[in-house]
């Protein structure tokens, strides 16, 4: 393959990807895309994002092999990395750290974010606390209900959670809302964009802040086990966590990239989250060309998953690309077996992970006992699953 | 000459009034009578709202415009065949189709763009799509000799002004403020100062619009602007309305902008 360079300067994969919002945020975005390439350039830059994930977020997260899990499985060896392990238990912080210092920089003082899981949410409380920002998260009233204690994290933090009624009441909506946020408050206001999602440079900015995942991968990796991965998995929402594992790979040869979407409750029963996967068109929503889940007419549908992370009917525009040169591919995995795994997973290796990174390692332990036992798997863990225990106990018949 | 070019030809120097209602709100079978009531209370072009389940760029009164059509799947052909209605008696007030990128995209973009010609559109205004990405609709608009639309903001630069004047048919739409439609911080003085800055650029009409709420306002804004384009305070009557009495209503209020403006 070529060498993979991509966005091009117009924020462009391919077909995808582009800057397709309102007039009033051009200039924003065209300043904030500077600011970017400026930084990129400065060493001093890059060096306060290491020591902030050393020291405050706790990098390199550790690769642990899954080796009772393996064994039950009696294929391929799991390996995950532990990004369930940095501070706030998930991938989120690492690009909201970087995004912060950004605003830091522009001198903006007060930060807006989205969040589905609540994850980002509270990634980005965390940062405006540590870094003295006003911070204002929007949230769906449905993922409220199904994420409180990451709402009230959220809140312990100091940060305002602004509830979204419009729409579906999910992620999708509180983008919509954080976007009319910035349109109203552009010049004060950094918006620190949850995922690799959004008008450009957001796909192309987040993408190299959570590619510490791959890079510390590509070192781990051989030290646990003396080469490469054979196939590397993450779950796909919007596609932060999956394209920071993979984009350190892309021109690695013979490293398999897997991407896993929401099959809610299945694929053909259309109650979904599975734009790349699930047979959908292309589409333009949220500033971006991408695949997206949509009727005839171009309405946006309402989409179905039991982990609100995932729960989103677009998806970043460099997976759609990706996807299209065949370089990943991308498969669905349904609630139940996504639940399945959440529950072995507990069980078998002392771990409970996130309902989002459940769905890669429910994959991963389809696939496994279909390879031989020398082959390696390489799960990106992307979080902890303590924000989700009231789901797993609702769905269980318990109130906790 | 395009329907827009000859509005504004015969208003021989007098403002034009752009009410913006949203098609298929409060239903569907109601919306080319709502459009034959604001051209008789003085509507000089209409724009209409394509309905878009994720509306980014309005505030929350046209939000609920746009879920009430939906309500009744009302899709962009469907805002064709409204138009088409509405020219078998009006074949003089251009129509302004104003709504989001993706249903038209996902139409594509010729066949929309013949399409809409049939209909009887004379112009189209797709919110989330800037120059940059407008190449190939435009093309295919300008094909069908429909003028594309753009929006200028407080916060677009000159460069970007004299680009967007390249691009631009029909009129610009000069957005008011910082925010979403329908909100309340429009500072009149601030958008007479930005309004004589693009006359050194912009050679179509320049049209006012966000947050014009009042006869007032609209006044004091006709004093610098070409046209003034009112939304969501039409949709806000059309809110408080019964299906019955919305389009008096609405010829009241149009009448009352119009007569108003200068
Ligand atoms: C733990 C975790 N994993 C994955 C995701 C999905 O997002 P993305 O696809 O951007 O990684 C989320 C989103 O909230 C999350 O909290």
């Amino acid at each position: 393959m070529e060498r993979y360079d991509l966005p091009d300067a117009k924020g462009h994969f391919g077909p995808y990807g582009g800057v397709y919002v309102a007039e009033t945020l051009m200039a924003a975005l065209d300043e904030l895309k500077n600011e970017y390439e400026r930084v990129k350039a400065d060493p001093t830059f890059w060096e306060e994002f290491r020591q902030e994930l050393k020291h405050y977020v706790g990098r390199p997260s550790p690769i642990y092999h899954a080796k009772r899990w393996s064994e039950q499985l009696g294929g391929a060896q799991i390996f995950f990395k532990r990004e369930d392990l940095n501070h706030t238990g998930a991938h989120k912080i690492s690009n909201a750290i970087g995004q912060a210092l950004l605003a830091r920089r522009m001198g903006k003082k007060r930060v807006i974010a989205e969040t589905g899981a609540g994850q980002h949410g509270v990634a980005t409380a965390t940062v405006a606390a540590r870094y003295g920002m006003e911070c204002f998260v929007y949230m769906g009233s449905e993922d409220i209900k199904r994420q409180s204690p990451n709402v009230f994290r959220m809140k312990l933090l100091g940060a305002t959670v602004v509830p979204v009624e419009s729409g579906s009441k999910t992620l999708k909506d509180a983008l919509n809302e954080a976007m009319r946020d910035w349109v109203t408050n552009v010049d004060s206001t950094f918006y620190i964009l949850g995922t690799a999602a959004g008008p450009h440079p957001y796909p192309m900015m987040v993408r190299d802040f959570l590619s510490v995942i791959g890079e510390e991968s590509k070192e781990q990796m051989p030290e646990l086990t003396g080469r490469q991965p054979d196939v590397v998995v993450a779950c796909v929402g919007g596609g932060s966590n999956a394209i920071g594992m993979f984009y350190p790979y892309i021109n690695v040869d013979g490293v398999r990239m897997v991407g896993v979407e929401a099959g809610g409750h299945g694929i053909d029963s259309g109650m979904h989250a599975a734009p790349l996967s699930g047979g959908a068109g292309v589409g333009v929503l949220h500033g971006a060309k991408s695949y997206l889940m949509q009727d005839a007419n171009g309405q946006v549908v309402e989409t179905h998953s039991v982990s609100a992370g995932l729960d989103y009917p677009g998806v970043g525009p460099e997976h759609s690309y990706l996807k299209d040169i065949g370089r990943a591919e991308y498969v669905a995995i349904d609630d139940k077996e996504a639940l399945a795994a959440f529950h072995d997973c507990c069980h078998l290796e002392g771990i409970i992970p996130a309902l989002e990174s459940s769905h890669a390692l429910a994959w991963a332990a389809k696939v496994a006992p279909t390879m031989g036992k020398d082959k390696v798997i390489l799960v990106n863990l992307s979080g902890r699953g303590d924000k989700d225990i009231n789901t797993v106990a609702g769905l269980a018949g318990i109130t906790l | 000459m395009s329907r827009i070019a000859a509005c504004f030809a015969a208003l021989e120097g007098k403002k034009a009034l752009i009410p913006f209602i949203t098609a298929g709100d409060p239903h569907p079978s109601r919306t080319v009578e709502l459009m034959h009531g604001l051209v008789d209370g003085g509507a000089d072009i209409i724009e209409l709202g394509v309905p878009f389940s994720d509306p980014m760029a309005d505030g929350p009164v046209i939000q609920r415009a746009s879920e009430r059509a939906l309500v009744h799947k009302v899709g962009l052909r469907d805002v064709l065949a409204m138009v088409a209605e509405f020219r078998k008696t009006n074949t003089t007030t251009p129509v302004v189709l104003m709504g989001y990128l993706n249903p038209v995209f996902v139409m594509g973009y010729a066949a929309f763009a013949t399409a809409a010609r049939e209909a009887g559109v004379d112009g189209v205004l797709t919110v989330d799509c800037p120059p940059e990405e407008a190449a190939d609709l435009s093309a295919a608009l300008i094909a069908a000799d429909l003028d594309p639309v753009f929006l200028i903001a407080p916060t677009t630069p000159e460069a970007r002004v004299r680009e967007i004047a390249r691009h631009a048919r029909g009129y610009v739409y000069y957005v008011s403020l910082k925010g979403v439609t329908g909100a309340g911080n429009l500072d009149i003085d601030d958008v007479a100062r930005k309004i004589a800055a693009l006359r050194a650029h912009i050679q179509v009409p320049i049209g006012v619009g966000f947050g014009i709420r009042d006869a007032a306002t609209a006044k004091a804004i006709s004093v610098t602007a070409d046209a003034v384009v009112v939304g969501s305070r039409l949709v806000q009557e059309i809110e408080a309305a019964t299906e019955q009495t919305a389009k008096e209503r609405l010829t009241g209020l149009v009448a009352e902008l119009k007569a108003a403006i200068l």
